[in-house]
């Protein structure tokens, strides 16, 4: 069989987690994918790439809550799952550290995402147009 | 000047967006819903790392903004496979295709060599054309 070097694996790990991480996702599947046991895997990853598995597969969740709690207009419970997180109470923990603040804090810290949102010019045309309704059909829609 | 944004008809967006996320490995840009336009929903979706390129996720209006017949016809377009493509590059035609189709992914066309590389063809839920390809560098 071909030499592969051990890195190779470790990165296969990290694939794992860039790739999936709004599956629920623990440290025992990197090290799984990995072909590791979960301690050897996680110094291996540690020294490798310059930060625990744990934290790697965290952080990756945690910036794609930020742009979700920017960019959507998702509740709080909704990103947390979204993100491949079970407890909403544990995520808000984990937020809080690494941005400072809580997700919903987070999110005032910003514009509404449908402020943002952007809407060509022919979308707004076609949909924010008053539907046009003549007296008769307002009878009608009052007498059913 | 560079494309920012293209359009994708979608039956149901729901359905397109655990599509695009969950089996193709894209993330959300941006879903707001619009109470103000009769609870528009503009949903985008881009490749990880690639945010200057989007693809809106866009549910089929009814009436006022397009009449029965022409949703009518939209759906049926795309129900034959005639609606829109979007090509895709990849490092790795094969393993991609190997992931997707592990993931339940319809495919049209397994990989193959073709001048300019590898590529396969798969659908959305919607019907839509996706084309992967890895392209590979003719030598002169």
């Amino acid at each position: 069989m071909a030499f592969v070097p051990p890195a190779r694996h470790l990165l296969r790990a990290k694939d794992l987690a860039d790739a999936r991480y709004f599956e629920p996702l623990e440290v025992d599947d990197l090290a799984a994918a990995a072909g590791l046991s979960k301690a050897h895997f996680s110094r291996e990853f540690r020294r490798t790439f310059g930060e625990s598995p744990y934290v790697y597969l965290q952080t990756r969740r945690l910036e794609r809550a930020a742009a979700l709690l920017r960019n959507t207009d998702h509740s709080v419970a909704e990103v947390c799952l979204e993100v491949g997180l079970q407890g909403v109470g544990s995520f808000t923990t984990s937020f809080k550290r690494m941005y400072g603040m809580t997700p919903t804090a987070y999110r005032e810290s910003f514009p509404p995402a449908s402020s943002q949102a952007r809407l060509p010019g022919c979308v707004v045309r076609a949909y924010a147009r008053p539907q046009h309704r003549t007296i008769r059909e307002d009878t009608k829609a009052g007498q059913t | 000047m560079k494309i920012s944004t293209a359009q994708l008809w979608v039956h149901d967006q729901d359905e397109a967006l655990a599509f695009y996320t969950e089996k193709l490995g894209f993330e959300v840009q941006s879903d707001v819903t619009l109470a103000e336009m009769g609870d528009f929903r503009w949903l985008t979706v881009a490749p990880a790392g690639q945010e200057d390129v989007a693809v809106v996720l866009m549910a089929i209006p009814g009436p006022p903004v397009m009449d029965e017949a022409t949703t009518r016809q939209v759906e049926e377009l795309m129900a034959k496979g005639f609606s829109g493509t979007v090509f895709l590059t990849t490092d790795d035609c094969r393993g991609d295709y190997e992931k997707l189709k592990a993931r339940g992914v319809e495919f049209t066309e397994t990989p193959e060599e073709r001048p300019y590389g590898i590529d396969c063809g798969f659908r959305d839920p919607s019907g839509n054309s996706l084309r992967l390809t890895e392209v590979v560098e003719v030598a002169a």
